[in-house]
Parts: structure tokens; sequence; C-alpha cells
């Protein structure tokens, strides 16, 4: 107890530091809202509801284009890990591909899909898709081949040794290429929202800060970035559970 | 036999993208798509030119350039230097490790109207934005890069006499370094990503701001002009740092082994 008290007591000190220079008038609360006001303006969004209608927004967005991206790329991973004649064909465009920062893409989809719901699904699945290939590709290829040799070996035929042994073989480089999708996705889904939507997290925050509700814009921040690190942190716990078999 | 092989993997990866093109080209001059949705590739292209020749192409790269550069760049120094401390300095740990626990996995993207009315709408925003999403990654793979560096390695260079300036500079920064790079590597594409998106967001130019405007006036030959020149820019970052990389870690066991 005391060592997590020590632990996050700089968070603490932060949280203090900040009350007290707003609440002095060391810094104007124009542009630095007391700590407390936030935390009622937090209160107050999240007790009318205001605050839930952006984050099931927010939420149903992500897990849409994250569960395309997690699908599609996953299979497209293992299809080409499978044959090296779609990797000579595909592997060099992948490759440029990878680099590109892909908020580059929302003025383009904007243009395609206009300002709702599928144009930051289409955002955000387009942005996980990467990672995700690589993750499966990269983890298929690097399966042992003794792995596979004995599974065949074993009467195995490719379909069943695709499944038992080269999916599960590749599963932590996989995982680890969702988690990278994951904050990605997240980045992408606030971005997209701020530049062009009706609802949802980033539109909230931008809303309220245009609107000079400066406590109101520091709270959508704030349960922005919660929602991020309780995603992450859910996905790790996940992370561990699937690959309890190689810690033991 | 070897060069005959590279060739033949260049012709086959160049037939992906060709087919692209020439689909791309063909289905917007026969019409079968909205020239407002994708227009002819063909048309990019004399775009993307009269805008090189024009000069204009490079005063909108070199605004984006400029910013990522700046950022980039103090991210990387303000965020090693904090690492190698967080390694070092019991007192910095204790302050930073909280921090960067919570602050590492969080979309940091959601600050950026607040930077907005601290620094205005200017390139200060979009510098600062920038420096907060990328330098996370840059301290905590500092930190377990030094944190990590072989006791054996500083314990050998102590048994020699090395003061504390000369084990930080000469053993454990270049043991951590192959950490620090690769972190680094993670840096720049979101520090990209978070240049393109501020100045979409808050104007200033620059190929982001230039995406925007090219969708709000339905010009779409000049969205696809700068999403080519961003990919590129991309492309050819990464390419750099990697680069650099083989050349700094020559040394190294990493790089040694792939020449062989």
């Amino acid at each position: 107890m005391t060592k997590v008290a020590i632990r996050y007591a700089p968070i603490g000190l932060i949280v203090i530091l900040w009350e007290l220079s707003s609440r002095t008038g060391l810094v104007s609360q124009d542009v630095l809202p007391a700590f407390s006001d936030v935390m009622v303006r937090l209160w107050q969004l999240s007790a009318d509801g205001e605050m839930l209608v952006h984050v099931s927004a927010s939420l149903f967005r992500i897990t849409c284009g994250l569960a395309l991206g997690i699908v599609v790329g996953s299979t497209l991973g293992f299809l080409l890990a499978a044959s090296i004649t779609a990797q000579r064909l595909v592997q060099p465009t992948l490759t440029f591909l990878y680099p590109l920062p892909k908020s580059a893409l929302i003025p383009v989809i904007i243009i395609w899909l206009g300002f709702g719901n599928s144009a930051q699904i289409m955002v955000i699945f387009l942005g996980s898709l990467l990672p995700i290939v690589l993750g499966a590709y990269n983890g298929a290829k690097g399966v042992e081949n003794t792995l596979i040799w004995s599974a065949r070996s074993l009467g195995a035929n490719a379909i069943e040794t695709e499944w038992h042994v080269i999916i599960r073989a590749a599963l932590p480089d996989l995982l680890a290429g969702i988690r990278v999708a994951l904050a990605l996705s997240f980045v992408l889904l606030i971005s997209s929202e701020m530049v062009g939507a009706q609802r949802g997290m980033g539109f909230l925050v931008a809303f309220l800060g245009d609107g000079g509700d400066y406590a109101g814009m520091f709270a959508g921040a704030f349960v922005i970035s919660a929602i991020g690190f309780a995603a992450d942190r859910a996905y790790l716990a996940l992370y561990h559970h699937l690959l309890r078999y190689r810690e033991a | 036999m070897v060069a005959q092989r590279k060739i033949m993997n260049i012709l086959m990866g160049a037939i992906l993208p060709l087919v692209v093109i020439a689909l791309w080209e063909f289905a917007t001059r026969e019409r079968l798509v909205s020239p407002f949705l994708l227009p002819p590739f063909s048309r990019v292209m004399v775009r993307l030119w009269d805008d090189i020749v024009s000069g204009e192409l490079f005063s909108l790269a070199g605004q984006t350039f400029l910013r990522l550069a700046i950022s980039y760049s103090i991210a990387v120094v303000i965020g090693v230097t904090l690492g190698i401390m967080m390694a070092r300095v019991r007192f910095v740990r204790w302050l930073l490790d909280p921090v960067i626990s919570i602050g590492l996995p969080t979309p940091k993207i959601a600050f950026l109207p607040i930077f907005i009315l601290w620094f205005g709408v200017f390139d200060t925003p979009k510098i600062v934005m920038a420096i907060v999403a990328c330098i996370f990654p840059l301290i905590a793979g500092t930190w377990s890069g030094t944190q990590g560096v072989d006791k054996y390695m500083v314990w050998s260079a102590q048994n020699l006499g090395a003061t504390r300036r000369e084990l930080l500079l000469h053993v454990v920064f270049p043991a951590a370094l192959p950490q620090i790079l690769t972190a680094m590597q993670v840096a720049l594409p979101i520090a990209f990503i978070v240049v393109i998106v501020t100045e979409m967001l808050s104007g200033g130019n620059g190929l982001g701001g230039a995406m925007i405007e090219g969708a709000r006036l339905a010009d779409t030959a000049r969205v696809f002009e700068n999403l080519i020149v961003i990919g590129l820019m991309g492309f050819v970052f990464l390419r750099g740092l990697q680069i650099v990389r083989r050349r700094i870690l020559g040394w190294h066991p990493e790089v040694l082994q792939e020449k062989n």
C-alpha cells in the first residue's frame, strides 16, 4: 500500500501544484482551470449524459474499425506468409506504404465517405491494417520449420498445420502488432473526430475548447486518456492470458 | 546470379503498384468512378509537376519538414537525456516513472486543443504537440536500454578506473545505443502523424493544411498529390534512419552479422 502511494506520489504532487497555481492566480484560470473545477465539470458532463453519448460513439467506431483491421489484417498476413510468390509481389509495396503517416488518409476518406461513422471506421481500419498484417506475417514466417515438419509427418494436412501450428506459433507477433494498431487507432479516432464529426470524444474536446469551456475541454481530454490507458491495460491482460502457456 | 535475382525481385515488386495505377487511370478515364472521388492518376501527376515547377510544393513540404525536424530533434535530445537520467538518478526515476507509465499508452493528441489554447495557432502548439506525442517512447526506450546494460561491462570499466562521466560516455551510452535508435525509429512516424494532424486542425499550411484545404474545396487532385508527397517523405525519413543506424552501429554484432 505505502509502496503504491510512494510510486504514484508524483502524480498527486502535480495535481496539488496545478490546483495551487491556478487557485492563487499564479496562472490565469482562463489558461489553466483549477483541477477541482475540471473534476466538477467532468461530473456535470457525465451526469447529464452528454459524455456518455460521445464516449459510446467513439467506442463504437474504434471497435468496428479495429475488429475489421484484425480480421482482414491477420488473414492477409497469414496468406502472405504462405505464398512466396505473393511475398515477392506485395512486400515491396508494403515496405513502401508502412511508414506513411496514417493521418494523411483522413482527408481522402472525408472525400469518399463524408463525416459520418463510416469515415472514422474506415480511417481506423486502414490505419490499423498494416501493423497487423506485418505482425501476422512476421510471426508466421518465424515459425520453426521443425514444428511444421513434425506436424506434417504426424499426418496434418496444410489447413490443419496452418490452424494448429502456424497460427498458434505466430500469436505473440500478431498480438504485438495488434497492440501497436490499438494505440494507432486511438490517435486516428481522436484526430479524425477533431477534423470532422458531429459526435465523439475528439469532437467534444475540440467543440468545448472552441466554445471557451476550458474546464470541460480538460475533462474531455482526461476521459480520452483514461479510456486509452484502460484499453491498453485491458489488452495487456488479454495478451498475457492468451500467451499464458509460454510463461510457465 | 545474385544480381539477376535482385532485378527479378524489383520487377516483381513493381507489378502491383503498376497494376493499381493502370486500373486507377483506366477506371477514371472511362468514368467508372466520379473524378470528384478519384481524379485520374495522370492528372494528379500533372498537378504534382506544376507545383514542383512553381515551387509551391517545396514551400509546403518545407513547412512540414521544418516542424517535424524541430519537434523531433527536441524530443530526441530531451527524451534520451531524461531516459538516461531515469536509469541513473533515483529521484528522477521516482518522479517520472508514474508519468511515463500513464503517459505512454494514452492518446496524447487529445491534448491538442489545450496546446492551442496555451500557445496559439501558429508553429508552437504544433511543435509542442508533436514533442509530447513522441517523447514517451523515447524516454521509455532509452530508460530500458540504459537499465539493461550488462553489469560486467560497467564493473570492468569501473575497475579500470573510469570516472562516472567516462562510464556514461564510453560504456553505458554506446551499449544502450541500439535500443535508443529503435526508440527513435518508433518515435519518428508518431511525430510525423501528429505534425500532419495539427496542420489539418489549426491551419498554418504545410502538407496537412494543403490536404484538408483540398478536401474542403473538393479539389481531390490536390488531396492525392499531397498524400503521395507525404508518403514519399515518410518512406525516405524512415529509410534514412535505418541507414544512419547501420552507420552508427557498424561495430555492433547486429550489423556485423548482416554483412557476413
